[in-house]
């Protein structure tokens, strides 16, 4: 038998930019439904590295990054746990001179706009940061930055949603999208059915299935970053790591374990991702790289899992151009843990205020037009 | 193009298999993690150490002694790689590492033969020194000659639980007692399965009445209260059948509930999984041929199914057969039907077993909140409830990721069994529903040094410059 529900707002996807935007949608007041095919937080939300860092966004990036800044700085007032987040600093690893002036251009252009950034290098740098090779000349840090667990965070987003009043229905593959005159019509075709003034799109790496019903379109490409997880090892780093020119990042947890990214992993089906034994090697190069004294210390686990890309590294977030009330936030190409919260709260604001005070033009579906029209001809 | 034969475990199924397909005159490679060839039933004492086979192997010396001189004799036609470690299987191909150098070796027909580890269903204080699992107390009087200590209990269920302790008896091991925590009326009730095989059944009868004369006491239907001592296990506390408790002076504790199959190679490389209600376990999904559901992938011995060594050569060899019917022109199909017939009557004994040893049905709810679960991470009964209550956890996966159970050194390997089983009785549900924790590589722990050796070296592409 099929469950009829009704609300002002359905959500497909319980990762934690569909989880959040269901919290705060209910701190509106606004009835929400949100529809997850497996559990919430368990796909690139759960999976992820868990780097919680502005330091490195573009700069159409910063007003999300710092509002969900204060969000994080309040998480468990939000959901209830702490996520082991730490505030940790992020300090951004130069390995040439062409590297520390890209380092030292960004802090420039970043100062201007309320992000402050500390560049250090040469014999201080080396004298401060012990740990890495001799290739790193110097880095930038950002000490507001830190890291989280997702697997604890994002989780935790839909459970809080769930505890303030939204219907969360986890396990139910959306198959039926519809849109009749100003409703939404959104069910598994098997066990519920939801009616809704509002849609959120918030499916992730899967979100074309949704926007593809409504003729909207982008080119969105599947990426399955690589990660790995060490032994637990005395504390030898408290900061979140990443590297100019990218490929390997890393952090320590507080029981000693460093959590290390970089390489690519493949496909495994349409929902899973595993690491290749080339993405294996691969990082395990790069972790030697940047941390010799690693080299001995075992991996317990690689794993990796599917997120959504779009060219030019940029998310959508925003309406859409050919529905009423239909909005899209997906393609975080992996790098929506940080800013995942405040992109929630935008798409609350959007529907109940109409508009959100972060600007959100740079992040339009209609960027693609092009790509659009290319579709649809 | 030959067809590359690829078999990992030399135990009794793995043997037997390279037997097969050497007979059908191909050169299969064997890979096995051991030192030297004998899977944990048969397994041989180092190099240079000369031991007598009725020693090593009591009643099974002749059987031991048959399957290992067949396949030494084998070893000119094969490529045996000992002391090898598979850590990732992707289709058609296996990385291994040995000597500390990584490599990749091809495949077209892979047979599992990856046997079984202890099943661990823990108690309070076995993670102390001395607490070992029956497996490990048969390992070192096996392979390194010696004690686990020198005044031993051993405590658990299952078949392994009299076995080994009548070989510690015989070999100068003062045996304080055998706890079986399954209930006296038990083995009456299987006897009728157990009448499949009635030797093996006579066998264990056998070491009961040693033991027994031996003055070791025996008990059934007993509870494992807790091992006691600061730095080293020194004693044992238990309750009998009749609610009395007891407390047995010892130096060490053999603790084990039966096998579990090892089956993280068999889920890297994609196979389905179906539950076992006989082993109450998820396990690779084979047809009676050993085929699994990926098209080259064979599985065979305890590592598919806990049946014992005698099914697992029966087993090896038609998953051989199997492999050489998909991959050659075919073979014998009055042989490939008799081992499927035999094999069938083990699997019917394997039920009986399960009736004669059967776990402790309250084990998960009378474990207390503090008793360590997961000994690689510290992870206590009492978290798994709590994470169950507060989060409405219901699947295996879920609860590591909740937790951390599972994510240490072990990847649950040994923990798992007891996990699954806290968590459906936390959430109300049969043990089937609560699914089985996905396989990732490494299957073992490997150093990053070690691995690196397989990259390139070539520039970050910019579409993967994450940070």
């Amino acid at each position: 038998m099929i469950e009829k529900l009704s609300a002002d707002v359905t959500i497909v996807g319980g990762g934690i930019v569909g989880s959040s935007a269901a919290l705060f949608l209910r701190r509106f007041g606004l009835s929400v439904v949100l529809l997850e095919r497996g559990l919430c937080g368990a796909a690139a939300s759960g999976v992820n590295y868990g780097g919680v860092r502005v330091q490195g966004r573009t700069l159409s990036q910063l007003p999300l990054a710092l509002r969900a800044r204060s969000i994080w700085s309040r998480l468990s007032s939000y959901i209830g746990i702490d996520g082991e987040y730490v505030q940790s600093g992020h300090l951004k690893i130069a390995r040439s001179e062409s590297d520390m002036a890209n380092l030292e251009a960004y802090a420039a252009q970043m100062r201007e706009h309320g992000l402050s950034l500390q560049l250090v290098s040469g014999a201080a740098f080396r004298a401060a940061h012990p740990m890495f090779g001799a290739r790193a000349v110097g880095g930038s840090f950002c000490a507001e930055d830190g890291h989280a667990n997702p697997r604890l965070v994002s989780p935790a987003f839909a459970r809080a949603a769930q505890a303030a009043g939204a219907r969360v229905i986890e396990q139910c593959t959306v198959s039926e999208l519809g849109h009749t005159g100003n409703t939404f019509v959104v069910g598994d075709g098997r066990s519920v059915e939801v009616k809704s003034s509002w849609l959120l799109n918030c499916a992730g790496a899967w979100a074309l299935d949704v926007a593809q019903r409504f003729g909207d379109a982008a080119p969105l490409t599947r990426i399955h970053p690589g990660m790995a997880v060490t032994e637990p090892v005395p504390r030898f780093m408290d900061v979140n790591v990443g590297v100019e020119g990218g490929g390997i990042y890393g952090r320590q947890t507080a029981r000693g374990n460093c959590v290390m990214g970089g390489a690519r992993g493949a496909a495994k089906g349409s929902l899973y991702a595993v690491p290749t034994a080339e993405a294996m090697g691969e990082l395990c190069r790069r972790m030697a790289d940047l941390f010799p004294a690693l080299a001995d210390v075992h991996v317990i686990r690689f794993w990796s899992g599917v997120e959504g890309s779009l060219p030019d590294h940029q998310p959508v977030i925003g309406p859409s151009p050919n529905v009423p009330e239909l909005i899209h936030a997906f393609g975080f190409c992996g790098a929506g843990f940080q800013t995942g919260p405040a992109v929630g709260e935008a798409l609350a604001e959007l529907v109940y205020h109409g508009r959100c005070d972060i600007e959100l033009a740079p992040f339009a579906l209609q960027r693609f037009a092009e790509h659009d029209s290319l579709v649809t001809s | 193009m030959t067809t590359k034969f690829v078999i990992v475990g030399a135990g009794p199924a793995g043997m037997r298999a390279a037997e097969q397909l050497v007979s059908a005159g191909h050169r299969p490679v064997v890979i096995d993690e051991a030192h030297r060839f004998g899977g944990q039933i048969y397994r041989q004492p180092p190099y240079g150490v000369q031991r007598e086979r009725s020693d090593l192997y009591g009643f099974e010396a002749d059987r031991a002694s048959a399957a290992l001189n067949r396949f030494a004799s084998l070893l000119p036609q094969i490529d045996y790689r000992p002391n090898t470690l598979v850590w990732q299987v992707a289709p058609q191909t296996l990385q291994l590492v040995r000597d500390g150098r990584d490599e990749t070796l091809p495949f077209n027909a892979l047979i599992l033969a990856t046997g079984a580890t202890d099943r661990v269903l823990p108690f309070p204080g076995w993670t102390l020194p001395g607490v070992v699992t029956l497996g490990a107390a048969q390992v070192a009087l096996k392979y390194q000659a010696c004690l686990v200590g020198p005044r031993v209990v051993f405590a658990g269920t299952g078949p392994l639980l009299y076995l080994v302790a009548w070989q510690y008896a015989s070999h100068g091991g003062q045996v304080m007692a055998v706890l079986d925590t399954a209930p006296t009326g038990a083995k009456l009730r299987a006897v009728p399965k157990m009448l499949a095989r009635p030797t093996v059944a006579a066998k264990g009868a056998y070491f009961v009445m040693r033991l027994r004369l031996a003055g070791v006491p025996i008990y059934s239907g007993v509870r494992l209260l807790g091992a006691e001592g600061r730095e080293h296990v020194t004693a044992l506390r238990w309750q009998k059948a009749d609610g009395t408790q007891r407390t047995t002076n010892c130096d060490a504790v053999g603790v084990g509930h039966g096998l579990r199959s090892e089956t993280q190679l068999a889920d890297l490389a994609g196979c389905r999984f179906d539950y076992h209600s006989v082993d109450q376990a998820w396990l690779p999904t084979r047809d009676a041929s050993g085929r699994s559901t990926v098209r080259g992938v064979y599985l065979a011995g305890d590592g598919a199914a806990i049946l014992g060594a005698d099914a697992a050569e029966l087993s090896g060899a038609r998953a051989a057969l199997a492999a050489l019917e998909d991959f050659t022109i075919a073979t014998s199909t009055a042989l490939a039907s008799s081992l499927e017939a035999e094999s069938r009557r083990h699997a019917r004994f394997r039920a009986g077993l399960e009736t004669a040893f059967a776990l402790p049905a309250n084990w998960a709810a009378d474990a207390p909140d503090d008793l360590i679960v997961c000994r690689c991470e510290e992870i206590t009964a009492g978290e798994l409830r709590e994470c169950v209550k507060t989060t409405g956890a219901r699947e295996m996966n879920r609860l590591k990721a909740l937790t951390r159970i599972g994510m240490g050194r072990c990847q649950g390997r040994m923990c798992a069994p007891a996990a699954s089983r806290l968590l459906a009785d936390a959430a109300g549900c049969d043990l089937k529903d609560v699914g089985r924790l996905r396989s990732q590589a490494p299957v073992k722990p490997l150093p990053i040094r070690l691995m690196r050796e397989a990259a390139t070296a070539a520039p970050v592409p910019f579409e993967e410059r994450d940070d």
